[in-house]
């Protein structure tokens, strides 16, 4: 049964699946209690998308180079269609995604939320943090040397 | 005339199989795997991701492996591969002023908010061979601080309040891809840029070299160098909105030049931008260098015949890939086309030869 979904809430875990790790997301989904099957609308394939940048980081677009990027759309049991779009070359985490994204529109969604898109969002922020940490210790702390002229 | 000569498969195959052995190496050395090009020689992965146009670390570390570690080689099979993919779209431009920070310095400006923050970098190191590292050992954890959470504003976004710096107004007009459409000249900024970011890095380090001994001396300051991950954006046709489809990592250089003005433009401070994949440092910077000095006519400075301000010349020369080809194509049997000029030249000598002898007679006549 498909629920009304808002756009900035599916974007939030559709980019947050994009980005999670392969081996990652296999371990977590088997940590669910039902896990549905699903037709293909369209069978995982792997293309490239051209990233562009901005002239002086605020100008006119450019582009700077492709990325990869595997995508598919399938339909689980009760009819809800699921989009997969993830960085790199992985079939297996395009259809994962997919899967996720149609079953975080039904009342399967407390249930994926909880055990997956939760821990994933968790373990992102902490590798996030544990970078910035890093890069905090090597901020420079000006001092002036003050000489003494009496 | 084309003659077909056969003949060479077979040394064609033994050399192949000879290749994947050398390849290999001495077998009682571990093989590398993948993941360990991928994570201990990140800078090769980067670099090859870049000038091969196409951010993928798992792919750009199988190109190296295969390649044996010669990075332009590396680069062709990620631009022949590159060439493979279908299309899916273009993201948005990406957001660098929301990068996640590993590096960001600024030479300009001492007391920046967000600071100087070194990152993992090779500067200040002594240059000298660690011999610690022929040994293996467990490293120490480097020391942590407090992370900063909220993003870092550019550098130039300061000097903007006080209209000294040029300005880059933001548009959504719709780039040119020299993937798509053969280069054409004069060409424009965004032409340029695409060009610039996947040249080799040699070439536009020379270039960008003379410009500062004196071939177009643009007066560069690093106004910010920063190194980090930002978030990939694109529309998504299907849902009507759009979604992260991944991170990047990212070099991005802004150069400050003084400008004493031109006939069109007054004195202020003019930009130079470079922007790269991955943690490319020494590319981000020479590449701003060179995209400045390939600005000369929009900014209505004169022509001083300097090479890095010949946009045909750098942009013709700059790809390793293009220059590869048709360098190393010289190499391949060229049997037929040598033996008419062998043909032409035993001809010239002929006639030579007969002249020679003509005139002597001749003057041997008139004595």
């Amino acid at each position: 049964m498909t629920q009304e979904i808002a756009p900035e809430a599916r974007k939030g875990w559709m980019s947050l699946l994009a980005s999670a790790a392969e081996g990652r997301l296999v371990a977590l989904f088997d940590t669910l209690e039902a896990q549905p099957d699903h037709d293909w609308l369209r069978a995982p394939e792997t293309g490239g998308v051209m990233v562009r940048g901005r002239t002086g980081g605020t100008g006119a677009p450019f582009n700077l180079g492709e990325m990869t990027v595997t995508r598919c759309t399938l339909k689980i049991a009760d009819g809800t269609v699921g989009h997969g779009y993830v960085q790199g070359r992985s079939k297996r985490q395009a259809e994962l995604a997919a899967k996720l994204d149609a079953m975080m529109q039904t009342e399967a969604a407390a249930e994926v939320e909880d055990k997956i898109l939760t821990p994933l969002r968790q373990e992102k922020a902490a590798a996030r943090d544990a970078r910035a940490a890093k890069a905090a210790a090597t901020k420079v702390d000006f001092f002036t040397m003050v000489r003494g002229e009496d | 005339m084309y003659v077909a000569v056969k003949g060479g498969e077979r040394a064609i195959d033994n050399a192949h199989a000879w290749l994947a052995e050398e390849r290999r190496g001495d077998t009682s050395v571990a093989e590398l795997s993948l993941a360990q090009i991928r994570e201990q020689l990140k800078l090769a992965v980067n670099r090859v991701m870049a000038e091969g146009s196409l951010y993928d670390p798992d792919l750009a570390a199988l190109a190296i492996k295969q390649s044996r570690g010669d990075l332009i080689e590396a680069i062709f099979l990620m631009r022949a591969y590159r060439t493979t993919l279908p299309r899916f779209g273009t993201s948005q431009p990406v957001e660098t002023a929301d990068m996640a920070c590993d590096r960001r310095v600024s030479a300009t400006f001492k007391d920046v908010p967000g600071g100087q923050v070194l990152g993992p970098t090779f500067d200040y190191t002594h240059r000298l061979l660690d011999f610690k590292l022929a040994a293996e050992g467990e490293l120490p954890e480097a020391p942590s601080g407090t992370p900063r959470r909220e993003p870092t504003p550019h550098v130039t976004s300061f000097l903007r309040g006080e209209d000294i710096i040029e300005d880059q107004p933001a548009s959504d007009a719709t780039p040119k891809d020299i993937t798509r459409e053969p280069m054409s000249f004069p060409a424009d900024r965004t032409t340029r840029l695409q060009t610039l970011t996947r040249g080799d890095e040699g070439f536009i380090l020379g270039m960008a070299y003379s410009t500062q001994r004196g071939y177009a001396r643009n007066h560069a300051f690093v106004g910010e160098l920063r190194i980090g991950s930002v978030a990939v954006e694109m529309d998504i046709p299907e849902l009507g909105f759009a979604i992260e489809i991944g991170e990047v990592e990212l070099t991005e250089c802004e150069t400050v030049n003084q400008f004493k003005g031109s006939k069109t433009e007054p004195p202020q401070f003019t930009r130079g931008y470079g922007l790269v994949f991955g943690q490319t440092e020494r590319k981000a910077i020479a590449m701003a260098l060179v995209d400045r000095a390939l600005r000369w006519r929009e900014l209505g400075e004169d022509d001083v015949g300097a090479a890095a301000q010949d946009e045909e010349f750098v942009l013709s020369h700059c790809d390793n890939i293009q220059a590869t080809g048709f360098l190393e194509h010289i190499k391949l049997p060229h049997y037929v086309d040598f033996q008419s000029e062998l043909e032409l030249v035993r001809k010239l000598r002929r006639e030579a030869e007969a002249a020679r002898v003509a005139a002597q007679q001749a003057r041997e006549a008139a004595e």
